[in-house]
């Protein structure tokens, strides 16, 4: 129970420092964000149009740094992420949600398929340590691991896309489709999801393998694995129950420390093939300096990573009856 | 970008330890120097490592070595009849004047990745140093001092581990504006310190209340004495680990933000040759190898930095070494051997 | 003998009567296969467990013991390997049947219990569930029978049936090693083989395990092969003794005649290393030098270079086992007995 509420306290202090980092960046950095606000709007307006928007962005000239703090809090705990610059009016989080579900769709799917994969694949191996499989996997996978997302996905597009014209390089969907719930849609959400999702699997499965593969290696030798087999159990569930239950704790922990390769990875991806999810329009907020939208992603992000970190704390504290009892 | 691979915690085999054995050449009298050099030529992965590693750098040190132009050279087309001056070569496919084409001002590709080499390799080397070296005064010394300053540091490494580094790198160099090496090596040591100090400080508990070290201190040692000369040297093979992984780290985020034009466009390096690649449509007007080659020189250095990564994980721990040499041993042995975790039921067949 | 799962789950494959020795090992050698050398760590040992009999091997670190006993459970992996030799387990041979030939008589016929408890169980799993899939793995699937047999053993040796559903890590050091005897005692095998059970206990613990032990197999006949370092352990609970050195039985006899009149100049050594502690004060007496390389073994006798009677034959050709007043030693002062 200590145990906990220690990492609930800890969850809340690293939101508070993501939020106050949020609040700070763009007001230490060189420039004036109302400056910035205005001159994307590229109309001329007049000095109360210019308060009204000041104010409507949240920036008030005359609060004092502490004052606009705490309004800044007060308006994002109450989901009150601001208004976009360059998509004026629309609200941070009506935007954010037009991009939310793409990036769940593509990343979320390909992280957990990466992970039960390459888990998988890296138990396997292990398990049948010197065959073919064990012996060419391995120093493959090493050099996968230290490949540059954003080149995969230009060699992906080089040779599906431009040379073999198979699957499309850019978007989520073929523009000038309205989205629907229908199969020709959803083929076409498939058709350019494809390339991407692969341009993350090739990258992010290797590590997975390798580390299942490493760790369940020394679990092999343990003596709890011997006396499973000393028991006569049937070889699969000696390598499921005994070994690879054990060896798969490291990945749990790790999972939670790798989601910010996944988080980089979202964002290059997304970047190169188009694809409509939240890292690219990460990428576009800050090209195009709308802060609000930028301080809302960023704020979604940090939250998501959190809540992967929470799912894999429970996940661990399933598998690992020794995370239970007081350390 | 590269998981971190996580260092194999060395497990008890119950085997003879095999480095205890005495080798055919004698292991008393050689040095640690050869030692290491006879490991690195037996693994074929730390072969190649190093061997890539060493090609880059030389490449880096003495750019010369290999013919090349100015990369900010313009190259000028055969004159045609109606113009007063001759065309820039813009977008030149590769021939051997131009190993790899042109881009679209007229500056040789290759070029620009022979020479760009230095930078990113100093971009790897520098950050990997200073994230390392960050990493082992914090996580060392929270480890060591325990406490309350145990506490702090631990809760600052946390938090920074969670923020996402990418998209702060993103908005960070955004807004300090067009980043060269310089800013980019600050900007990556100063967010990337945090997973290295955490396994370093798990590394350093473990060692804290070992034998050696409250002999010290029963010796009367000063604490700075510990850490620095017990202690640290214990750990050499697991901050050379560390400090590939952070170089690893360093080519992959440098070059990303480069390729989303964040870094200094004007600086020659490959992430910023790739973002031209880009931005001007080297893959839509055919120029393939434009795309292709930077990118390779990166994944291939970054593999570098994984392979010698892995190649010492599996030279400091022989059980996960590859079971070629052990096979041909094998063929010795009369009975029939367990493959893999159990004995297979055609085993015979070995 | 109570009534054990084994007569009601397994077709009558072992109801002939078996009147010979349980085990029988001849000749038996285990390798390590490595890059850098091929060493010998059990070197033709041979050894015979009677029904009902306790053994007890005993040795230093590093003489082959435990490999000798994982070589004999058919529990070695790579690089180790067996690579002469036989192991007959009532009257079969078990050294070259695959793990499916293997897996019929695994804790049915014989069990294994290892040194350290808190190694040797699983630490995600329950101690019930380890004792469930010990029994799935044989057909009992009746969840009664099981939890039934479950609580049934762990009474045996004097643990409350609660702590089934306990983890390892919740248990005592005692507990543990005691909930892995009963573990090995769910079918109620022929052989038990205990790899060292008492080391990572404290004096009183073992001395109580070991009573345990005893007890135990008085009551279900069970023979019993025990290997440790401490001689002085086994010495009140054990049939016969065996004495291990560099990968080679150096003597073996019944324990009252090894223990009170030890022959080999080693077990001598080990003798005078444990003085009694009612006997009269002598000086602390080791045996001064190293075990051989296994790697390079030495030409001639392997106790040669340590021993304080060696002669110069002994440095040039090997003993072989001499059989001396109903025991057996490796050693050229017997050479008078009749060679084995």
């Amino acid at each position: 129970m200590r145990f906990a509420l220690r990492r609930v306290g800890f969850f809340l202090l690293t939101l508070w420092a993501a939020l106050t980092l949020n609040f700070l960046l763009p007001r230490v950095m060189p420039g004036n964000p109302v400056e910035a606000a205005i001159s994307s709007l590229h109309v001329p307006l007049t000095t109360s149009e210019m308060n009204a928007i000041a104010a409507q962005f949240g920036i008030n000239e005359h609060q004092g740094l502490v004052a606009a703090y705490f309004t800044y809090l007060g308006h994002t705990l109450t989901g009150n992420l601001g208004v976009s610059f360059v998509h004026y009016p629309t609200p941070v989080t009506t935007y954010i949600e037009t991009g939310i579900w793409w990036t769940l769709g593509l990343v979320g799917t390909t992280t957990v398929l990466a992970f039960v994969l390459g888990t998988a694949i890296g138990a396997i191996s292990a398990w049948r340590r010197g065959s073919r499989l064990d012996s060419t996997l391995p120093p493959l996978l090493v050099f996968t691991t230290a490949i540059p997302y954003f080149w995969v996905g230009l060699m992906l597009i080089l040779v599906f896309s431009t040379i073999l014209g198979w699957f499309p390089s850019k978007g989520g969907y073929t523009l000038g489709a309205t989205p629907a719930l229908t199969w020709s849609f959803i083929g076409d959400v498939l058709d350019h999801a494809i390339l991407p999702a692969a341009a993350l699997l090739i990258t992010t499965i290797g590590g997975w393998v390798l580390t299942m593969r490493n760790t369940m290696i020394g679990t092999l030798t343990e003596d709890y694995v011997r006396m499973a087999r000393a028991k006569g159990m049937p070889p699969h569930r000696v390598m499921v129950n005994y070994a690879a239950r054990n060896a798969i704790l490291p990945n749990l922990t790790g999972f939670a420390m790798s989601l910010g390769f996944v988080v980089s990875g979202a964002i290059l991806v997304e970047y190169v093939f188009n694809y409509p999810g939240v890292g690219f329009m990460l990428f576009n907020a800050v090209e195009s300096n709308d802060y609000p939208l930028m301080q809302g992603l960023f704020l979604l992000i940090t939250v998501a990573v959190l809540l992967c970190i929470v799912l894999s704390d429970i996940a661990t504290a399933i598998l690992d009856p020794r995370t239970r009892t007081a350390s | 970008m590269a998981m971190p691979i996580s260092v194999s915690s060395g497990q008890q085999t119950g085997l003879p330890d095999p480095s205890v054995l005495p080798t055919s050449q004698g292991a008393r009298g050689r040095t640690a120097l050869s030692r290491l050099t006879t490991a690195i030529r037996r693994n074929r992965k730390a072969t190649v490592g190093v061997i890539l590693l060493l090609l880059f750098t030389l490449v880096a040190l003495f750019p010369n070595l290999i013919p090349h132009y100015n990369p900010v050279e313009i190259f000028y087309g055969p004159k045609c009849p109606s113009c007063y001056s001759r065309p820039a070569l813009v977008q030149a496919t590769p021939s051997s004047a131009h190993l790899l084409g042109t881009d679209l001002e007229g500056h040789d590709v290759f070029s620009q990745v022979i020479v760009g080499t230095r930078a990113v390799l100093v971009l790897a080397i520098v950050t990997g140093l200073l994230t390392t070296l960050i990493a082992m005064v914090v996580g060392v010394a929270a480890a060591y001092l325990g406490g309350s300053w145990d506490s702090v540091l631990n809760v600052v490494t946390d938090v920074l581990l969670v923020i996402p580094l990418f998209p702060l790198l993103i908005v960070i160099v955004k807004y300090i504006g067009q980043s060269g090496n310089l800013v980019l090596i600050l900007v990556l040591t100063v967010t990337g310190w945090s997973y290295t100090a955490r396994q370093l400080r798990s590394q350093s508990q473990s060692l804290r209340n070992r034998d050696f070290l409250l002999a010290a201190r029963v010796r009367g040692e000063r604490s700075f004495y510990i850490i620095m000369v017990e202690m640290i040297p214990t750990m050499t093979s697991l901050l050379l680990a560390c400090f590939l992984g952070n170089a690893l780290y360093a080519v992959l985020a440098g070059s990303g933000l480069q390729f989303l034009g964040l870094g200094d466009p004007n600086m020659i390096s490959w992430g910023t040759t790739l973002y031209w690649a880009d931005t001007q449509g080297a893959l839509q007007s055919g120029l393939y190898l434009w795309e292709i080659v930077p990118g390779l020189c990166i994944a291939l250095l970054g593999a570098a930095f994984a392979l010698l990564n892995y190649a010492f994980d599996e030279i400091g721990n022989p059980a996960l070494r590859p079971m070629r040499a052990r096979k041909r041993a094998r063929k010795q042995a009369a009975v029939a051997i367990p493959v893999g975790g159990l004995a297979s039921d055609d085993a015979h067949a070995s | 003998m109570t009534h054990t799962l084994a007569d009601d789950s397994q077709p009558a494959a072992d109801a002939t009567p078996w009147h010979g020795p349980v085990l029988e090992v001849r000749d038996l050698s285990v390798e390590y296969l490595l890059e850098s050398a091929v060493i010998t760590a059990v070197d033709h040992v041979s050894l015979e467990v009677g029904t009902g009999e306790f053994l007890a091997i005993v040795g230093e670190s590093g003489c082959g013991k435990s490999t000798l006993l994982f070589a004999i459970a058919q529990l070695l992996y790579p690089p180790a390997a067996i690579t002469g030799g036989s192991v007959t387990f009532r009257g079969r041979n078990l050294v070259g049947l695959t793990e499916h030939d293997l897996s019929a008589i695994r804790w049915k016929d014989m069990s294994v219990v290892m040194q350290s408890a808190m190694n040797a169980l699983n630490p995600v799993l329950s101690v019930g569930a380890q004792f469930r899939d010990a029994m799935r793995a044989h057909g009992v699937t009746s969840k009664q029978e099981i939890a039934d047999r479950s609580a049934e053993v762990l009474r045996m040796v004097g643990i409350d049936p609660v702590h089934l559903k306990s983890y390892p890590h919740q248990l005592s050091g005692g507990m543990r090693q005691r909930s892995m005897i009963a573990m090995a005692m769910l079918f109620t095998p022929d052989l038990i083989i205990m790899d060292e059970p008492t080391s990572a206990l404290d004096v009183v613990a073992q001395r109580s395990l070991m009573a345990q032990i005893k007890d135990l197999q008085q009551q279900f006949g069970f023979a019993v092969i025990f290997v440790t370092h401490d001689m002085s352990l086994v010495s009140h609970f054990s049939d016969r003794l065996m004495v291990m050195y560099a990968g080679q039985v150096s003597e073996v006899g019944s324990t009252r005649q090894v223990f009170d009149t030890p022959k080999h100049p080693y077990t001598v050594g080990l003798m005078d290393a444990f003085p009694s502690i009612r006997g009269p004060r002598v000086p602390l007496a080791g045996i001064p030098g190293r075990p051989p390389d296994l790697a390079r073994p030495p030409a001639g006798c392997r106790f040669a270079p340590r021993c304080p009677k060696v002669m110069p034959r002994c440095e040039t050709s090997v003993p072989v086992l001499y059989q001396v007043e109903g025991v057996e030693v490796r050693c050229f002062l017997y050479e008078d007995g009749d060679p084995r």
